[in-house]
């Protein structure tokens, strides 16, 4: 074995100063005394026991779990179109289209937040859930868009063709040909958009008014230090479903990638 | 598709991509519209006044408390964007030229960026609070005798932290524009007697400039805006102009104001990054 070089030493340790923080969370959240801090008193389960109990936490939930959901769908939805669009047709302004469906990835947060909440107040959308799936949809889109572009991407063009030449109907052909080819895109783009929405607070600090989302209860929390292990613990619950989720994505946006014949 | 003639392919671009595009543009041409108009007029308490006025720009230009935190901003987002690009090329160096599994170091890289922001911030608070873990750790070790105080509610901290959750966007960018790099371009530089450091500085690292820019702008643009960093780890000496918009458009509702700050936050920003952009251009010209 060769003794490893100062750049892998270097790549290690940087992985390590990703990982870590996130990982004190889950560590502490079993920890049997309510400082977050060596040494560690003993280990208990209470602070999770103490979640299901919570009636604003299970609402808060619920919240998130209905504007995720719809985010999810509207923006996948749009983004299998447009990907569609941009992979396949030629067109004037096809560019500048895409580059403005990407835009919502670099606008500052505040800034997407405070003009929305503007806007809505404007037409008469008072701060809601229906406010927040709204914005969530447009900060999801640019990530469904480029799911679905590639799974377009790996799709071979005349197996349309046959199927159109076989006597298919267009509608018939997208359900029967189309469909099945890119589902796993569909899939990885639906999962990755809802972790989005998800895991999304500024914008939900704005627009939710009085229906918190799940990062809205969470920063609501952080305040009190007498709830710090409640909140390290659904923390820690969190951060699982978003790693499993996009460990699951990540299967399907290969297999996608996979699956031209 | 040979079937169809160019115009209903074109049709079908626009049918299909419609959506998408009248979804955002909507979403970004009239907030901005309502943020301009909202600039120009003043509100009290609850009472919104539509006189056309440019007191908010002048307020909001005069006042020493505005011009610091935008400055600030910047400051932080600009430091931010050079430690993360800094710290983060020789990773994507590492992966693009060293690393025998590419695809499992891209995915370990990503990983993290996938759990909630608000979370890995808070994380950051608790390692480097007072009674925090660094300092227990430390303390638990023998290093030090009393905890560090500089650790929390800092610019410093706000800058690790923000480099920490920006890591995949620097690294990304520069691993693409590393992997575009032909070998044979490399091993003509060796056989012409550059040695390795001089082969790195005249042929990889110019041709990774685009990578850079990249990084830099996406990691800057949405930093200058970043609340949730500064509002849990930035006290008093780390507080960034969107936590003054937040309070316009919370406790001192005062809209107006909040839309001139936004609106001045995002001509800052572009300002800087049309600047930054030119001058990086020019100088990736000049080394070529």
């Amino acid at each position: 074995m060769t003794r490893p070089s100062g750049l892998a030493i270097y790549a290690f340790s940087y992985l390590a100063f990703l990982y870590l923080p996130v990982l004190f969370l889950p560590l502490f959240s079993f920890n049997d005394g309510t400082i977050v801090a060596f040494p560690i008193k003993g280990w208990t389960l209470e602070w999770y026991r103490q979640l299901g109990g919570q009636e604003t936490l299970i609402q808060a939930l619920v919240n998130s779990l209905g504007v995720g959901l719809t985010a999810a769908l509207v923006s996948t939805s749009m983004g299998l179109f447009a990907a569609r669009a941009y992979v396949r047709y030629r067109f004037r302004g096809s560019e500048a289209s895409e580059g403005l469906v990407m835009l919502p990835l670099v606008i500052p947060g505040i800034i997407v937040a405070s003009s929305m909440l503007v806007l809505f107040i404007s037409i008469g959308i008072k701060p809601s859930l229906t406010a927040v799936i709204l914005g969530h949809t447009f900060l999801a889109l640019p990530f469904s868009v480029s799911i679905m572009k590639s799974a377009f991407d790996d799709f071979d063009p005349s197996l349309e063709e046959a199927a159109f030449d076989l006597g298919s109907g267009v509608i018939e052909t997208f359900r029967r040909v189309t469909l099945p080819i890119v589902s796993p895109g569909i899939i990885a783009s639906l999962l990755v958009t809802f972790t989005v929405s998800f895991d999304e607070f500024v914008l939900a600090f704005f627009l939710s008014g009085n229906q918190p989302t799940l990062p809205v209860y969470i920063w609501s929390q952080i305040r009190f230090p007498a709830k710090l292990p409640n909140t390290l613990a659904l923390g820690s619950l969190l951060l699982l479903a978003s790693v499993a989720l996009l460990v699951v994505a990540e299967y399907f946006r290969r297999r996608s990638s996979k699956s031209t014949i | 598709m040979g079937l169809l003639n160019p115009r209903s392919e074109a049709a079908k671009g626009y049918a299909l991509s419609a959506p998408a595009t009248l979804y955002v543009g909507f979403l970004v041409s009239a907030p901005l519209i309502i943020l301009v108009t909202y600039s120009f007029w003043t509100q009290s308490y609850v009472t919104l006044d539509k006189t056309f006025t440019l007191d908010n720009y002048r307020e909001a230009l005069t006042d020493p408390l505005v011009r610091h935190l935008l400055l600030r901003s910047i400051w932080i987002a600009g430091g931010v964007t050079i430690l993360t690009v800094v710290t983060a090329y020789p990773i994507a160096y590492f992966i693009a030229m060293k690393a025998r599994n590419k695809t499992i170091w891209l995915l370990l890289i990503t990983i993290p960026f996938w759990s909630s922001y608000l979370l890995r911030v808070f994380a950051w608070k608790l390692i480097l609070g007072f009674n925090g873990v660094m300092n227990s750790a430390l303390l638990g070790i023998g290093l030090i005798d009393e905890p560090l105080t500089f650790l929390l509610y800092n610019e410093f901290a706000v800058m690790l932290t923000l480099a920490h959750a920006w890591a995949p966007f620097a690294i990304l960018p520069i691993y693409v524009s590393l992997q575009k790099i032909e070998p044979s371009l490399l091993e003509a530089a060796s056989d012409l007697g550059n040695g390795k450091v001089q082969r790195f500085l005249r042929v990889t690292l110019p041709l990774t400039i685009p990578g850079i820019i990249a990084a830099c702008l996406i990691i800057f643009i949405p930093t200058v805006g970043d609340y949730v960093t500064p509002s849990l780890v930035g006290g008093s000496d780390g507080k960034m102009i969107a936590n003054l918009i937040q309070v316009q458009f919370g406790a001192a509702n005062n809209w107006p104001l909040g839309a001139t700050l936004s609106l001045l936050a995002m001509m800052s920003v572009g300002f800087v990054a049309i600047l930054f952009v030119l001058s990086a251009s020019g100088l990736g010209r000049r080394i070529k």
